[in-house]
């Protein structure tokens, strides 16, 4: 057993360091650090994807014949962590660790050949249609409507929580197409263009003061049959792969270790009149330090068993119980270390253009946003609570 | 970045578990619990036969060469069987003291019989006054014209009473009458002036109070050439937290086992427990913790060898982080046994009587994230 990586790993993580030191602006990465929502916004985002693809980076976990770089999972670790060390924006994952891989796995060839290049240089931009005002943690409750008429399906309904709705040029969604004798029966993913008549967007402002999320609306919209992936019917299927193939991608330790960073970095700064010197805010800053350690030894754990061709087993599901519970103590760190100046609110957006002088210095501007929209990481993506129904199930089989 | 197991590594575990579940049932535990001594010599030498008391000891002196991740599989199993033997202070304390100190003399006279079971050690170090300060001892060594003379009290000397030679941690005093570096000095049991209050320890096992009176020793009772121990302590002892770690996280383990399987059996309003949701989530949480726990042990192990520094805040980051999951997993344990949890007729109150000591020895959480945030630089020593 050891802890080091090869000299190989040593020399491809090298080669990381060096290209995100070549491509990633000054602008970008103030951009990001200055933005306290979950993605960076397009111009941002995609900017640095962009910046991927030109290396061949674009979609980490492709195969190659799709243009993936065919990285063993060690990489893929030092990519993730390398990326999380220098800052790099945060890529809206709909596209090319949601969608990407259930079209490579369940798509037509044309569905391939069409969407996958433009995912990949980040000409398309997705959200992801699964939420309903109905259909929170019970998904497969969901109603919104496809009906068949000739080569086209006319959907009806309405769609909520929606990231980057108002960015996307294009939505992968669950739509029931039939009822089936069980609620998770009867249901497609459709992949429809946002630009077709009848799709309205209505903004959701979170508690941070950030437009992130939207509801969609469906009115009379028409969507060509050809945009079905996969059968009719079995969208529940393909919706659940996607949801697997994300966790076993997830290493979410290093950004993790970053995000504490920057909270440590203010505390023995001025800028917060030396927070760290008060010795609760010193000993929480090592429990929370301690906690990323474990959660990132059990990534470690996973990534070994991968590495070996070993089936990591259900420890992969604890990671998003504990990932989003770590996230949410550091940026509650970040609100104590910050006092008072947390008393200020800037409405505008996005913090990195600001037409004025912020009323506190600009690198506090993003603390408390991040707390108060940071209470959504125990919900989104499966609560915490659905979670410890599945590890009861899966992992303990109760 | 391999955290696979060797094969040795595997059959070490496999003979590991499969002895501790064969030898130390509950009804061994109750036997041993009235036992003066607190353990089993033939089980000792069966240790002994099975090459597990030289696993750590270097080749050269009659060992395996062993390391951290041995140590831990090893632990681990004996967490699960609540032994008793006096392995942690014998092996993974004692004889690395000698290790770390001894001369060549010292080694070759101490090493090999450890290794095959023929001589038991204690690290008698702690005092009252000092809290879980390392380095704070006020038991002196003074020069006499033969050898030695050391006085103090010491506290929570593991297995100390049953012991063939007791380490004695002092402050030896200078020519000119202060005090100066930090010894070891070998005490065998029985010599005169050697104090022993023995007790109970909890969870099982022995510990003892130790008072020395005077006690004269020769000159080459002091390990070494008199270069101050305190580096040497802090190895070992960041190294034993690291197989407690282990050994706490086979205890957390068979709690969860045994929990989980109670909460499936144990029937109220007509349904298990386990059919409740909120029994369901608690058990989410402890298998939650009782993983942390695990990859916080196999991360102290991974860096026994690391720098001091780096060393160090491992050990106490899983010291710190163990200790507060071992406290909420036995704590919910308990819990979810209902009044049964609360009675001597069950398991469980032994092994969550082990997790507090676990938790207690060489330091609490508190201690331990202190530790962490002052070798971090966050805060002040």
């Amino acid at each position: 057993m050891d802890l080091t990586f090869s000299a190989e790993e040593r020399a491809f993580e090298k080669e990381v360091r060096d290209y995100i030191a070549e491509s990633l602006t000054p602008e970008m990465k103030r951009a990001t650090a200055l933005t306290p929502s979950v993605f960076s916004d397009p111009d941002i985002g995609m900017a640095w994807q962009r910046a991927l693809h030109r290396k061949g980076w674009g979609a980490p976990g492709w195969p190659v014949d799709h243009g993936g770089p065919d990285w063993t999972p060690a990489q893929r670790w030092i990519f993730e962590a390398e990326c999380a060390r220098a800052g790099v924006p945060n890529v809206n994952v709909m596209g090319v660790k949601m969608v990407g891989p259930v079209i490579i796995g369940f798509g037509s060839p044309e569905q391939k050949n069409f969407y996958l290049p433009r995912i990949l240089s980040g000409e398309d931009y997705w959200c992801q249609g699964y939420s309903e005002p109905g259909s929170g943690s019970d998904l497969s409750s969901l109603k919104t409507r496809a009906v068949r008429d000739g080569d086209d399906y006319i959907i009806n309904g309405t769609k909520i929580w929606t990231t980057h709705a108002h960015h996307a040029n294009r939505m992968f969604a669950l739509v029931r197409t039939s009822d089936g004798e069980r609620q998770q029966d009867g249901i497609s993913f459709i992949l429809i263009d946002m630009k077709t008549p009848g799709i309205t967007t209505r903004p959701i402002l979170t508690i941070g003061g950030d437009h992130e999320v939207n509801q969609v609306f469906f009115d009379d919209v028409r969507v060509p049959v050809a945009n079905r992936v996969g059968e009719e019917g079995k969208g529940w299927t393909y919706g659940k792969y996607l949801l697997e193939f994300e966790r076993g991608s997830g290493i979410a330790s290093a950004k993790l270790r970053e995000a504490l960073k920057t909270i440590s970095d203010l505390a023995e700064s001025d800028v917060t009149g030396r927070a760290i010197a008060d010795p609760d805010i010193a000993m929480r800053m090592s429990e929370v330090e301690v906690d990323i350690d474990a959660l990132e030894m059990t990534e470690l754990r996973v990534l070994s068993a991968l590495q070996t061709g070993q089936n990591p087993g259900a420890v992969s599901s604890l990671i998003k119980l504990r990932v989003s519970e770590i996230r949410q103590a550091v940026t509650r760190l970040g609100v104590d270390v910050i006092g008072q100046d947390g008393l200020a609110v800037e409405p505008a957006r996005p913090f990195y253009r600001l037409n004025h002088e912020p009323a506190i210095p600009e690198e506090l501007l993003p603390v408390v946003p991040e707390y108060l929209n940071g209470r959504a990481y125990t919900i989104f993506g499966g609560s915490s609570e659905i979670q410890r129904d599945i590890i009861a199930k899966m992992v303990l089989g109760l | 970045m391999d955290l696979t197991l060797s094969d040795e590594q595997r059959l070490l575990r496999e003979s590991a578990d499969r002895f501790v579940a064969e030898t130390f049932t509950s009804d061994h535990r109750k036997k041993a619990a009235n036992d003066p001594l607190g353990y089993s010599p033939a089980i000792w030498k069966q240790f002994a036969e099975l090459g597990w008391l030289a696993l750590p000891i270097s080749e050269a002196h009659g060992g395996l060469g062993g390391g951290a991740i041995e140590i831990g599989l090893l632990m681990e199993a004996f967490g699960r069987g609540l032994v008793s033997e006096p392995f942690l202070s014998t092996v993974v304390i004692g004889a690395a003291l000698v290790a770390e100190c001894g001369n060549e003399a010292q080694k070759q006279a101490i090493l090999p019989k450890v290794a095959e079971g023929a001589l038991t050690l204690a690290f008698a170090h702690s005092e009252r006054a000092a809290r879980f300060d390392l380095s704070h001892v006020d038991t002196t060594a003074t020069k006499t014209a033969d050898g030695w003379r050391l006085s103090g009290n010491k506290i929570a000397v593991l297995d100390g009473a049953a012991a063939n030679q007791i380490i004695v941690s002092a402050r030896v005093a200078n020519a000119n009458g202060a005090s100066g570096k930090l010894g070891l000095f070998l005490v065998p049991a029985g010599a005169p002036g050697v104090a022993p209050r023995d007790y109970a320890r909890l969870g099982g096992g022995r510990g003892c109070n130790l008072g020395l009176r005077d006690v004269q020793l020769p000159a080459d009772a002091l390990l070494g050439d008199g270069k101050d121990a305190l580096a040497a302590i802090e190895t070992v002892v960041d190294r034993a937290m690291a197989a407690l770690g282990a050994e706490a996280v086979g205890i957390m383990q068979t709690l969860l086992d045994t929990t989980l399987e109670y909460t499936k059996i144990r029937k109220q309003f007509g349904r298990p427990l386990s059919a409740n949701q909120v029994i369901r989530h608690r058990l989410a949480d402890v298998a939650m913790q009782v993983d942390e726990a695990r990859s916080m042990a196999l991360r102290a192990a991974l860096m026994a060898n690391a720098e001091p520094a780096a060393r160090s805040r491992a050990a106490s980051g899983a010291k710190a982080k163990i200790g507060k999951c071992a406290r909420f997993v036995a704590e919910q344990a308990v819990q979810l046994h209902g009044a049964m949890g609360v009675t001597e007729e069950l398991d469980i109150g032994a092994y969550f009587k082990r997790l507090l000591a676990f938790d207690t020895l060489f330091g609490g959480s508190a201690h331990h994230y202190r530790r962490h945030a002052a070798l971090s630089g966050r805060v002040q020593a």
